[in-house]
């Protein structure tokens, strides 16, 4: 029952739900993110509406191009497998495989974003601001605030790589590594609820 | 097996900074929400007395819009929701028979979130105006073009910090309710109180990142220049009426689910009888959560979404008008061959039924889209939003606080106060409001700083006024009582009110810290009533005597609000306060309070909370018994 009574000895199958702050922890961040699925939800409901308004800007069919966000997706839905290989090198106790994928997820997190910043500053350039018109402004913060998501994820698993190495894999560092895959599992079904209504939806003229 | 891990406990202030105990963090959330109760009050009462004759001079246009605005932010998200999550934190986990929330940490930070989104809000008086385009802000009037001063960014980064501080609260209530419930203690055995927290909560987390959003793109729209509801741009005003009445419409129902649970609790205890129809109960807050989410454009009716819109919308609110019938009659029933006892809490809690009757009635009125084109934007309007909020909600917050005064602070509160407590705030409540109907009828439109004489208003507008100083009476009242029992000795035995039937009767009033010394076995629903009537004198306890583990306090979750504050004044301020060289000094400051908000949180992962524990020795000390 206690928290302690793990860290030395041997980890239980699921260390991640050994204790009960633990098994509390992911009970929280499932309702965490359902309240995240009505935020996104609600962002994705004020683009759908303004995405038309585009103003003097170009239109999406002008802006977009497939093969840059098509690349993006691929490095997204990469790291969400190399999720899973993190999460199932934890259920088999493997400290050292388990901080080799989430050091792979990272990076592939990294390249995402890279790939995105490049994208925003290649729009702005285009003459599609932030305050260019109601599509740019929808625009940008849907996409925004998933790239900000990805960009707290990178931070924050990082700091979890930190933790597995100094504190080794343990009943308290278990939940946070389950936790954290949950997190970057949702953020990559909202990238592809966005590259479908935004950029393939955006295709469609 | 029990570790000693020396922890720094705090006292004085600093134990107030720092705890995470939800018997604390309660009290701290009564006090802020007194607090802002207060405020709110005031603000009303300048209203009434701006009103109380045609022609009147008290406060100009520009204060009063400044008044309406704040009176209605601050008592929604300030008071109500703040005293509500007072009685949350102060009765949930000992109903259920828990040591504490699932989250002791998130609970504090949800609480200096609150305060501090509180406090910015409410700085605006002193710096320039108050937000001043109605609690709903609706746009253009909100927009930089009609409110040129800081006045709503302070409502938009105010009530952005200080939803962020209710969406942690719903989080942490539902998993409490979820994992922390003692053994025996199923879903269908919970008080309805608790039943009435968890769908709340339910309601808390899918409504309030709605309202987060509307925020954040009101924000962009009104700071970085974005076109979210600016018609020149491309945007879209309605827009903003659809994204706060999804989340608005739910909240008047997080509101009032509450108090819906404390008068079932209050009402079966003071009736000495089973809550009549506990499973219709449970499933009418269920279906009236649901129906929560699918009637938010009954708010717009006149906005012209069409025939067949308003149509549906108006169908389905009325569909509200159901469950809502069949909890009043659950009530009716269980007052029905009861030994009822009229306490102050009692009190409030039978008077809550008519009131909320007629508010609901109202309601199926208003529901009907063809007559809204009357009464909407009328003080008909206000007359039915105070009988539900104020006649359901207000009264059953005070009826909650008489009920569970003395779990929370052990004293009772003196019952001839109380019940003039009741008297003074029931007739003047309906004094105040009920006359506001006719007002409405006969056309007197709302959110207008005055009105011509020889209309007819005025007996009417002098009546309501009258009556809301009697209201401020029964308030009054009510802060003598509970002064005055704060210098009586705390003598409230276990179950002061000898007919509890739940498990915060139980334990001693104060609850220890730790809440249950064992924890208990629950064996029914009304579970220490079930122990009562099988002749036993409390609980059996489902486990042996051991040490307690607790959570350490912790300064974190207070300094993350300051940093959420900090960043508020500077995304605010970023367009007047210039620039240090080649930085704009607002959005430095902001980055920096940010900062500040990360870094804490990033302490937080790093360092492990170990927490403490109360070995079986101390447990003794303190006399409580499972």
């Amino acid at each position: 029952m206690s928290a302690h009574s793990h860290v030395d000895g041997h980890l239980p199958h699921e260390p991640e739900k050994a204790t009960l702050e633990g098994r509390n922890k992911i009970l929280g961040f499932w309702l965490f993110l359902g309240g995240e699925t009505v935020l996104f939800g609600t962002l994705f409901s004020v683009y759908l509406a303004l995405r038309d308004q585009v103003l003097d800007g170009k239109p999406a069919h002008e802006l977009f191009s497939l093969p840059l966000t098509a690349l993006a997706t691929l490095l997204l839905l990469t790291s969400s497998l190399t999720s899973v290989f993190a999460v199932h090198a934890l259920h088999k106790l493997d400290n050292k495989a388990l901080i080799k994928w989430l050091v792979v997820t990272v990076l592939l997190g990294i390249a995402f974003l890279i790939l995105e910043i490049y994208e925003f500053y290649h729009y702005v350039h285009e003459g599609h601001g932030f305050t260019t018109s109601a599509f740019s402004s929808s625009f940008y913060t849907l996409v925004g605030f998933h790239g900000a998501h990805v960009a707290f994820g990178i931070v924050w698993i990082s700091m979890i790589i930190r933790q597995l190495s100094k504190k080794g894999l343990t009943v308290v560092t278990a939940p946070k590594v389950y936790v954290a895959g949950m997190y970057w599992h949702f953020i990559d079904v909202v990238w592809v609820f966005i590259f479908t209504v935004v950029y393939l939806m955006g295709k469609v003229v | 097996m029990s570790h000693t891990h020396t922890v720094k406990r705090y006292s004085g202030l600093m134990d107030w900074l720092t705890t995470v105990d939800h018997k604390k963090i309660g009290i701290l959330y009564l006090l802020a929400g007194g607090f802002f109760f207060l405020v709110g009050g005031l603000e009303a009462l300048l209203i009434r007395v701006q009103l109380w004759k045609p022609l009147n001079d008290f406060v100009g246009a520009d204060t009063y819009n400044e008044l309406i605005t704040m009176h209605g932010t601050t008592m929604i998200f300030l008071a109500a929701m703040p005293l509500l999550f007072a009685l949350m934190n102060a009765v949930i986990p000992l109903q259920i028979g828990a040591r504490d929330v699932a989250f002791p940490f998130l609970n504090s930070l949800g609480f200096w979130t609150f305060f501090f989104g509180g406090v910015l809000l409410n700085i605006s008086w002193f710096t320039g105006g108050a937000p001043d385009a109605g609690w709903t802000s609706y746009v253009p009037l909100a927009g930089t073009t009609y409110s040129a001063n800081h006045g709503v960014d302070y409502y938009v980064l105010g009530l952005q910090i200080a939803g962020i501080g209710t969406l942690i609260g719903g989080i942490n209530f539902l998993a409490t309710i979820i994992n922390m419930r003692a053994p025996g203690m199923t879903f269908m055995r919970m008080p309805m109180f608790t039943w009435a927290i968890f769908i709340t909560s339910a309601l808390i987390l899918f409504a309030f990142p709605a309202l987060t959003v509307g925020l954040v793109a009101l924000m962009f729209d009104r700071i970085f220049s974005a076109n979210f509801f600016n018609p020149s741009g491309g945007g879209n005003m309605v827009l903003w009426e659809h994204i706060f009445w999804i989340f608005g419409h739910p909240e008047v129902y997080i509101l009032i689910l509450p108090a819906f649970g404390i008068i079932s609790e209050v009402i079966s205890t003071f009736s000495r009888k089973r809550l009549f129809g506990y499973s219709s109960m449970v499933f009418a807050t269920m279906l009236i959560g649901f129906l929560g989410f699918m009637v938010w454009a009954h708010h717009m009716f006149t906005t012209g979404l069409g025939p067949i819109a308003n149509a549906l919308f108006s169908i389905a609110t009325m569909l509200i008008a159901v469950p809502t019938g069949i909890k009043i009659f659950n009530w009716i029933f269980t007052m029905w061959g009861g030994s009822i006892k009229f306490t102050s809490a009692n009190l409030f809690a039978v008077g809550f039924i008519p009131t909320f009757v007629m508010g609901g009635v109202t309601g199926v009125m208003l529901a009907a889209a063809p007559a809204d084109f009357q009464y909407h934007d009328s003080y008909f309007v206000v007359a039915h939003f105070h009988y539900v909020i104020v006649g359901g909600l207000v009264f059953g917050i005070f009826a909650g606080l008489h009920y569970w005064w003395p779990k929370m602070f052990g004293r009772i509160l003196n019952e001839t106060l109380g019940k003039w407590t009741f008297w003074t705030f029931f007739i003047g409540f309906h004094m105040t409001f009920f006359v506001q109907h006719f007002l409405g009828l006969m056309g007197m439109p709302r959110r207008i700083w005055t009105y011509l004489d020889g209309l007819g208003f005025n007996e009417m507008n002098l009546i309501s006024t009258i009556g809301a100083v009697l209201m401020g009476v029964g308030t009054i009242l009510f802060l003598l009582n509970a002064i005055s029992a704060s210098f009586k000795p705390k003598n409230a035995g276990n179950d002061p009110w000898e007919d509890g039937r739940t498990l915060e009767w139980t334990i001693p009033s104060p609850a220890p810290e730790y809440n249950f010394k064992q924890t208990p076995l629950v064996r029914g629903y009304d579970a220490f009533w079930k122990e009562k009537m099988d002749g036993h004198k409390g609980m059996t306890p489902a486990e042996p005597i051991g040490p307690i583990h607790m959570p350490s306090p912790s300064i974190l979750p207070f300094f993350m609000s300051i940093g959420l504050f900090i960043a508020g004044f500077g995304f605010m301020y970023a367009r007047n306060w210039g620039h240090i060289g080649p930085l704009n000094t607002g959005y430095t400051v902001a980055v920096i309070g940010l900062l500040i908000t990360l870094g804490c949180m990033a302490l937080r992962s790093i360092k492990d909370d170990h927490g403490f524990h109360i070995e079986v020795h101390e447990l003794d000390d303190k006399g409580g018994k499972a």
